[in-house]
C-alpha cells in the first residue's frame, strides 16, 4: 500500500503532464445562462422543483445524494417545497435505522439515500467537484468571467451524447460523450503520441435524458435541453444549498465595508491634514 | 523600551498607580500603541496590520470550525459538509477561513517584498527579519496541514506528495516520513496529528508575531528612505515621526477596510475560485488525481522543487560528487528549502551601505526582476513539468538563487548609490510641503 501510494505520488509529481494528457482532450462545455450566476444571482425555485423531479424519476435509479438532508427541500433558497409535500417526499424512501435494526420510512431529518450502484458517483457535490471552465492548466481567467462551470458541465454532459466518431469501432464499450473527459478511448482514436484525436471520451453511463422523460407539473415543455438545465440547477443547489444566503451576506459585507472605507478615508485625511501642512477647516 | 525618545505612560489616579506598581500592563500597551513612527511610511507599510487581522480572523473562524469538525478519515469529509449545510452560518465561516488563508499569503508576500525593496532586513533589523521568516515557515506548515483536514482528494494526495519529500532525505528519510505520518502512509493518524498541529501552530505564530513587533519597536520602523529617525532628543525625533495612534492606526484601518471589500466579494460571490474542484471529492487512496497541484501560494516553491531534474548539470554534479547520495529528488527538496534559507540570509548577503532601494539605481532593476521571477515561478508551478515549462522553471529558479547569492553581494561593491535625504522630515516635506505650525 505504502509503496504503491508513494510510487503513484512520485509519478504524479514528476510526470503530471502525462497523466493530464492521458485523461483526455478538452471536453465541449456550453456556457449556460443560469439564474444563480453573478453576485445577485438567485436559484429559480420552479426550476429546482423541476430538477428534483428529474432527479427522483431518472437519476436516483442509480445515483444518490448522501450529504443532502431531506428536510432542506423545504428550505427557502432551495426548492422550497411546502412542509407536507416535503414530508410526503421523504416518506417514499426507506432507510436503515440502527436503533430498531430494521428499515423504516425516511423522516425529514434523514438524508437522501446514497448511490444504488457501486460505480455511480454520489451527486451531492457533483456541481462543485467538476469545474466546466477549468482547463488542466488554465490561467483561471475563464472561471473568473464565466464562473466555475460545474452546472454547465452537468448540462453539457446531459446533452453531450453524440454519434460515436468514425474512428471508433462499433463494439467499443460505453457511450461517446463530447463533454466527458475522464473516460477511455479506443486505440483507433489516438494519435501516435497516445493523445486522443476526438473531443470528449467514452462514458459508462448510458444516455439518461432524451426529452419528455418526465412530465413537468408547471407545464414547461420537457425538452432535452430544458431537462438538462433543470437537473444541473438542482444539482448546483445540492452542492451549494446556502448559496443565496452566502451571496446576500457577501453583498451586505461589501456595502457595509465600502461605507466604512469612505468614512475611514475621510477620517484619515482629516487627521493627517495638519501633519501634511494643509489647512484643517 | 523603544530607542526613539518619546512620552511614556504616567499613572495619574490612585488606582492607576496601584496597578502600575504591580503590573505595568497599561504602560506597555500605551508605549506600544503610541510608538513614534516615521511619518513618511507609504501604502506598502499597511500589510503588517492586514497580517495581524488575518491571524485573528483565522484563529477566530478556526476555533468555531473545530467545534463542528471531526478529525477521522471516515467522518472528516462528511463533517465539513455538515458545517456547510447544517451549522448556522457554517458555510460562510468556512469560506472565510478557506479564503482567509489566501489573503494571509497575499499579504505576507507583499510584506516580504516590501522588506526586500526598502532594505528592511538590514542592520539593525536582522532579528525582525529572521523572526518574520520563521513566521512565514510556520504559516506554510499551518496552511499545508489545514488543507489536509477536509480530507478531499487534493488533501490526501498533497499530503502524500509533500510528506514524501522528507522521504527523499538519504538514509533517515523513510524513518522521518513514517514518524511524521504516524504510520506507513497518510491515514487516520496523519489526519489526527495534522489537526492537532493545525490548531497549535497559529498560537506559536501569535507568539512570534509578538516578538516580531517587539523587535522592530526596539529598532524603530524602517521607512521608504531607509534613513534613521533622529533620536538625540525628543524634539528632534518628533520632527521625523508621529505616534502610531491615531495616525497610522486610522490609515491602516482604511487600507484594511478597502481590502476587506475585495475579500468579502470573493468570499460571497466566488469562494471556490482559488480552490481546486478535486477537493470536493472525498479522499481515495486508490485513485490518483490526474495532476496534483498545490494551493497557489505554494506554487513558486513547488516550481523550484520540480525544476532540478536528473538531467540538469548541477544535479548530475551533486550526485557524482556525493556518490549518488544526493539524487534529483533530494536536490529538489534542498533547493526548495534553500530558496527560503537564502532569503532569510539577505541581511548578511546584501553588502550595500544604503538601505532603501529607492536610492540604488542598479538594485532597482534586479529587484523588479526578482518580483517578476516570483510571478513566473508561480505560473510554471501550475504548469506540467515538460518543455518549455521545465526550462523556464530552471531559469527562474536559478535567478532566485543568483539574486541572493551573487547579485546582492556584488551590487554593494559595484553600485554607486544616489544621494539620500538627510532626514525623514526632509523627505516628507518634499512630498507634502512644510507644516503650517512648525514644532517650535
Amino acid at each position: 500500500m505504502f509503496k504503491k501510494t508513494g510510487i503513484a505520488a512520485l509519478v504524479a509529481l514528476s510526470l503530471s503532464a502525462g497523466g493530464a494528457f492521458a485523461a483526455g482532450g478538452a471536453g465541449h462545455i456550453e456556457d449556460v445562462d443560469f439564474s444563480f450566476e453573478g453576485p445577485f444571482g438567485k436559484f429559480d425555485q420552479n426550476q429546482l422543483q423541476r430538477g428534483l423531479k428529474i432527479y427522483t424519476q431518472v437519476c436516483s435509479a442509480c445515483h444518490g445524494l448522501q450529504y443532502v438532508p431531506l428536510r432542506t427541500l423545504a428550505d427557502e433558497g432551495g426548492p422550497h417545497l411546502p412542509g407536507d409535500q416535503m414530508r410526503a417526499y421523504a416518506g417514499q424512501f426507506e432507510v436503515f435505522d440502527e436503533e430498531i435494526d430494521d428499515f423504516r420510512a425516511a423522516k425529514p431529518v434523514d438524508h437522501f439515500p446514497g448511490s444504488q450502484l457501486e460505480n455511480a458517483p454520489d451527486l451531492s457535490l457533483m456541481a462543485k467537484k467538476r469545474a466546466g471552465f477549468h482547463g488542466p492548466y488554465g490561467t483561471g481567467l475563464a472561471q473568473l468571467f464565466k464562473g466555475m462551470g460545474g452546472a454547465e458541465y452537468i448540462y453539457s454532459l446531459m446533452v453531450g451524447y453524440e454519434e460515436p466518431p468514425e474512428c471508433a469501432p462499433e463494439d467499443f464499450e460505453g457511450s461517446y460523450n463530447a463533454a466527458f473527459t475522464a473516460g477511455g478511448y479506443p486505440e483507433e482514436c489516438k494519435d501516435e503520441h497516445g493523445h486522443p484525436t476526438v473531443p470528449g471520451s467514452w462514458i459508462a453511463m448510458a444516455q439518461p435524458l432524451w426529452g419528455d422523460d418526465v412530465e413537468y407539473d408547471d407545464g414547461t415543455e420537457a425538452t432535452l435541453g430544458q431537462q438538462a438545465k433543470d437537473v444541473a440547477a438542482f444539482l448546483m443547489w445540492t452542492a451549494e444549498p446556502k448559496m443565496m444566503a452566502r451571496k446576500h451576506a457577501g453583498l451586505s459585507g461589501v456595502i457595509f465595508l465600502t461605507v466604512l472605507s469612505v468614512l475611514l478615508y475621510l477620517t484619515n485625511k482629516r487627521i493627517w491634514a495638519p501633519i501634511k501642512g494643509k489647512k484643517t477647516s | 523600551m523603544s530607542g526613539i525618545p518619546h512620552d511614556h505612560y504616567e499613572p495619574k489616579t490612585g488606582g492607576e498607580k496601584w496597578l502600575h506598581s504591580r503590573l505595568p500592563i497599561v504602560g506597555l500597551l500605551y508605549d506600544t500603541i503610541m510608538i513614534p513612527t516615521p511619518k513618511n511610511l507609504n501604502w506598502m507599510w499597511i500589510w503588517g496590520i492586514v497580517l495581524t487581522f488575518c491571524l485573528v480572523l483565522q484563529i477566530a473562524t478556526g476555533i468555531i470550525l473545530a467545534m463542528h469538525y471531526t478529525p477521522h478519515v471516515d467522518m472528516a469529509f462528511a463533517s465539513v459538509e455538515h458545517i456547510m449545510r447544517n451549522v448556522n452560518g457554517g458555510h460562510f465561516i468556512r469560506y472565510l477561513h478557506m479564503n482567509g488563508a489566501s489573503l494571509f499569503f497575499v499579504a505576507v508576500y507583499l510584506h516580504i517584498f516590501r522588506g526586500l525593496y526598502y532594505g528592511s532586513y538590514k542592520a539593525p533589523r536582522e532579528i525582525t527579519w529572521i523572526i518574520g521568516m520563521l513566521i512565514y515557515l510556520m504559516m506554510m506548515g499551518t496552511a499545508f496541514m489545514g488543507y489536509v483536514l477536509p480530507w478531499g482528494q487534493m488533501s490526501f494526495w498533497g499530503a502524500t506528495v509533500i510528506t514524501g519529500l522528507f522521504g527523499a532525505i538519504p538514509f533517515i528519510g523513510d524513518a522521518i516520513q513514517t514518524w511524521l505520518l504516524g504510520g506507513p502512509a497518510v491515514d487516520n493518524a496523519t489526519l489526527n496529528r495534522f489537526f492537532s498541529l493545525h490548531y497549535l501552530l497559529p498560537f506559536v505564530i501569535a507568539a512570534l508575531v509578538a516578538l516580531h513587533i517587539w523587535a522592530f519597536h526596539t529598532t524603530g520602523n524602517n521607512n521608504p528612505t531607509g534613513v534613521d529617525v533622529r533620536r538625540t532628543s525628543k524634539a528632534e525625533a518628533e520632527k521625523d515621526t508621529v505616534s502610531f495612534w491615531p495616525y497610522f492606526v486610522i490609515k491602516d484601518l482604511f487600507a484594511l477596510a478597502v481590502i476587506m471589500v475585495v475579500f468579502f466579494a470573493i468570499v460571497g460571490f466566488m469562494p471556490n475560485y482559488l480552490g481546486h474542484p478535486d477537493n470536493y471529492i472525498e479522499a481515495d487512496a486508490l485513485v490518483t488525481p490526474a495532476h496534483i497541484v498545490p494551493e497557489w501560494y505554494f506554487l513558486p516553491f513547488y516550481a523550484i522543487l520540480r525544476a532540478f531534474t536528473s538531467d540538469v548539470w548541477v544535479v548530475m554534479f551533486a550526485s557524482w560528487i556525493t556518490g549518488g547520495i544526493i539524487d534529483a529528488k533530494f536536490f529538489g527538496v534542498l533547493a526548495m528549502f534553500g530558496a527560503i534559507a537564502v532569503m532569510a540570509l539577505a541581511p548578511w548577503l546584501d553588502t550595500s551601505s544604503v538601505r532603501s532601494g529607492r536610492y540604488r539605481p542598479m538594485f532597482k532593476w534586479w529587484f523588479w526582476l526578482l518580483a517578476i521571477d516570483f510571478v513566473v515561478l508561480m505560473w510554471v508551478g501550475a504548469m506540467p513539468a515538460e518543455p518549455p515549462y521545465s526550462t523556464i522553471s530552471l531559469i527562474a529558479s536559478a535567478y532566485w538563487f543568483a539574486y541572493f547569492l551573487v547579485i546582492l553581494p556584488l551590487l554593494g561593491v559595484i553600485e554607486k548609490p544616489e544621494a539620500q535625504p538627510a532626514t525623514i522630515e526632509e523627505d516628507f516635506d518634499a512630498h507634502y510641503g512644510k507644516a503650517e505650525t512648525p514644532a517650535e
